[in-house]
């Protein structure tokens, strides 16, 4: 409470037309929407550095969920306690339900993770590696062996399955490491900037992938500052800065009208001027 | 420009000691070591000013010379290759070759190895301040001396650095340098004996070396001194090209390397090979086990401590014959047994942030831990049981067996429990992923210190009562012993192992997450 985050929960935000997603949990929809996650206050500190401020936010079950925010907002330090990677010092975190920090084991079965920044065991090739995933989460064989061959075919990679994820390519790896999230069929998918690297045909294989996840009821969550991309391919939006919720809501709400590369600059307000620089017009 | 590269390594050795007062810890240790070794030296310079002119010339040559060999070796061989300023790093920065060798030399100079060397070397001054030349000669060999060193390891680092392009050739080269690394004693050992058996031949020795260029700057003074001016200009200039050679070959080495980033090549490769995780049991645990034993195969981290196993008994055989006296070929199989299930106490340092997938998947701590354990148990119990054999094979004493294997058996069994322990719990500055494993791990000596010694002292106390038992069989020369060890040892090592895995498999679980947070670290 040393910050008075909790501020955030009950005092309006100035312009976004949904304040923190608290709204909704539970006073107009009824229990047979829980949602696919919901953090309430989560908080973290670095050192002196407040990462996270007392985020909360729900996103509803079959959602396509953005979250956006400039470098260093808090997307990556939310989403690691979201998801069990990283302990906040306050807040909680449910996974349809399921206290994420309490009984982990039985809430990270039902999510898929692409963290952003971390290794993979590049040891192994990219067949080893989704297929050890599959293992790791106590999946039968016979239903790995089968799932891996789609998934390395969906991402393209059959080509290179045999080949040690060390040699792979950023947006190889980025792929790989997305197909292990996938490989258990997981109903809340959490990907932290999912589409970073990667080029232009797989990303598009990919949107259409999540796109079918979603539209058979699966949630997903997705990372970016890419904002066109967001507009594109989500139904929800957060805005995200300096550790704290500046506006979520659906996309068309959050927006309000203009665009949201347009809306999510007049929320974070960082745009500096373009004048000054002038010697680099004078080379 | 160069004052710049000084500033920065300044900067960046500051900032290092400030991400944590372990790191500084580290340094105040290698500081007081160095601090030691140096006034050592210092003194003894000192003394021989008043020696004869030959003893001292013999003296300072060989020393002079074992350093600028020191130098060109120890930083591949220790892992203590400097990467502060990496010069791949510069490569942006359009900076003037001339004065970026100027600075990247000079920064070799900042550290306590480097500072060490220049104090040792100052002290030559002070021997030969015996007259006035000698003395500036003095002054001139120690600079020229102390240069050659930083070159000559700036030369071999940058060799090593470029020409182990591929990752192939990396992995292979690493574990391959893990060879004549781990035989340096028995070599060095040789090469010792066969000149401290002829004292006569070191003056000898010395006079040869003064001529190479390993001697050359060391020589000046003590030949001005005995008033032999001309093989002192002659080596004067001797050393004048060692340096302007070695500075040559820098200049083209780093320039290759600067526009020759590291190719990690390997062609497309199909799939359909699962390798290990196709054959191990289709279980959280079958797979880490699976994955445990792939890397010990594909990654030099792991592989190089494996290349040791094989080199003990050369090393012991060695030692034996030297002496006369194989006693110490005991040790082979409870030492193998110990390194081997002590290199697993670092584990999830290894994994690095990679262990985010175990956190992610929420496989069971216990799953983690015995995988990981028997995937070392798999190669390290037949190597054990082979050299505690072969062992009485070659001594003919059988007797010896039963509390040999109970012993050897205990401390695998035993540093299994504990290695799954301490790596669930501590995290020891490692070599990241895909580095060599010379290279000079990032993050904090001082617990990585902490952790070893505390962890072999636990384990130490946790094999005492097996040793006991040994040793009570070699006093008594009651073979009882030797049964009682092999029952009770082995039992005793199965339950601590079961024990480790199980609290190590739990404090994995409970901590996974701030475990995860502390590789991340040093990414």
């Amino acid at each position: 409470m040393a910050w008075g985050y909790s501020g955030i929960m009950t005092a309006p935000q100035p312009g976004p037309p949904l304040s923190a997603g608290a709204g909704h949990a539970g006073s107009d929809t009824s229990s047979a929407a829980v949602p696919a996650l919901s953090i309430r206050g989560l908080a973290k500190r670095f050192g002196n550095k407040i990462a996270v401020d007392g985020i909360s936010l729900d996103v509803p079950a079959g959602s396509f969920y953005g979250i956006v925010g400039p470098n260093g907002a808090g997307k990556t330090t939310t989403l690691s306690m979201a998801t069990g990677l990283l302990r906040p010092d306050f807040g909680t975190a449910l996974v349809h339900g399921v206290d994420v920090w309490a009984r982990p084991l039985e809430a990270k079965k039902l999510m898929g993770i692409l963290p952003d920044g971390v290794r993979l065991f590049d040891r192994l090739t990219g067949e080893q590696l989704i297929t050890y995933a599959g293992l790791l989460r106590g999946m039968d064989k016979d239903v790995v062996a089968s799932r891996v061959g789609e998934l390395l075919a969906a991402m393209d990679l059959t080509q290179d399955a045999g080949t040690l994820v060390v040699d792979y390519s950023a947006g190889m790896t980025k792929k790989i490491a997305l197909a292990s999230a996938l490989i258990h069929a997981p109903r809340l998918l959490v990907l932290d900037e999912p589409f970073e690297a990667v080029d232009p045909v797989s990303a598009a294989n990919i949107r259409s992938i999540l796109d079918s996840y979603v539209a058979s009821g699966g949630t997903v969550i997705v990372s970016s500052h890419v904002m066109d991309l967001v507009q594109r391919m989500c139904d929800h939006v957060a805005v995200v800065a300096g550790g704290r919720l500046l506006a979520a809501g659906t996309v068309d709400e959050v927006r309000g009208g203009a665009s949201l590369e347009d809306r999510f600059v007049q929320l974070v307000g960082g745009r500096s001027h373009t004048e000054g620089l002038e010697w680099l017009r004078t080379f | 420009m160069v004052a710049h590269l000084l500033r920065l390594k300044l900067a960046l050795l500051r900032n290092g000691l400030r991400r944590s007062p372990w790191q500084l810890v580290g340094m105040a240790f290698a500081g007081l070591y160095a601090l030691g070794l140096v006034g050592t030296l210092v003194v003894v310079l000192v003394l021989l000013r008043t020696a004869d002119v030959e003893l001292a010339h013999t003296a300072i040559v060989l020393g002079g010379a074992a350093a600028v060999l020191g130098w060109a070796i120890i930083p591949v061989v220790a892992s203590a290759t400097d990467m502060t300023l990496d010069p791949a790093r510069f490569t942006t920065f359009a900076i003037p070759m001339r004065q970026m060798l100027a600075g990247l030399a000079l920064a070799g100079l900042v550290g306590i190895p480097g500072l060490a060397t220049l104090l040792v070397a100052l002290a030559t001054v002070v021997t030969w301040s015996r007259g006035f030349l000698p003395a500036v000669a003095a002054l001139a060999g120690a600079l020229l001396g102390v240069l050659t060193c930083v070159v000559a390891a700036k030369v071999v680092t940058t060799a090593t650095a470029s020409v182990a392009a591929s990752r192939r050739f990396k992995d292979v080269s690493a574990v391959a340098f893990m060879v004549p690394l781990v035989l340096m004693g028995p070599i060095v050992a040789g090469v010792g004996r066969g000149i401290s058996a002829s004292a006569e031949f070191l003056p000898e020795f010395a006079r040869t070396l003064s001529w190479t260029p390993l001697g050359a700057p060391w020589a000046l003074a003590g030949d001005l001194a005995a008033g032999r001016p001309g093989p002192a200009a002659l080596k004067l200039l001797v050393s004048l090209a060692t340096l302007g050679v070695l500075a040559w070959c820098w200049k083209m080495l780093l320039q290759r390397a600067l526009v020759t980033p590291p190719y990690s090549g390997g062609g497309k490769r199909k799939g359909g090979r699962l390798g290990l995780l196709g054959v191990l049991p289709a279980t959280p645990t079958g797979a880490v086990m699976a994955r445990s034993l792939t890397y010990w195969l594909r990654d030099p981290r792991y592989s190089g401590s494996l290349v040791v196993i094989p080199l003990l008994p050369v090393l012991l055989v060695f030692q034996g014959a030297q002496t006369g006296d194989y006693a110490s070929l005991a040790m082979l199989a409870p030492l193998s047994a110990f390194i081997l299930a002590w290199s697993i106490s670092a584990d999830v340092s290894y994994d690095n942030t990679a262990f985010a997938l175990h956190v992610a998947t929420g496989v069971r701590g216990v799953a983690d831990r015995l995988g990981r354990a028997l995937a070392c148990c798999a190669f390290a119990l037949p190597v054990v049981l082979v050299f505690a054999v072969g062992h009485s094979a070659l001594t003919g004493d059988w007797s010896a067996l039963p509390g040999q294997l109970g012993l050897s058996l205990g401390v695998l069994f035993t540093g299994l429990g504990l290695s799954s322990v301490v790596s669930a719990r501590y995290t020891v500055a490692v070599p990241l992923p895909g580095d060599s494993p010379f290279k000079k791990p990032p993050g904090n000596v001082g617990q990585t210190l902490a952790v070893q010694f505390g962890g072999l002292l636990v384990l130490f106390i946790l094999v005492l009562p097996q040793a006991a038992l040994l040793v009570a069989g070699l006093v008594t020369g009651d073979p009882l012993f030797g049964w009682i060890n092999l029952a009770g040892g082995t039992a005793l090592g199965l339950a601590l192992f079961v024990l480790g895995v199980r609290l190590g498999g739990k404090w994995l679980e409970a901590r996974g997450p701030e475990l995860l947070a502390q590789v991340g670290v040093n990414r």
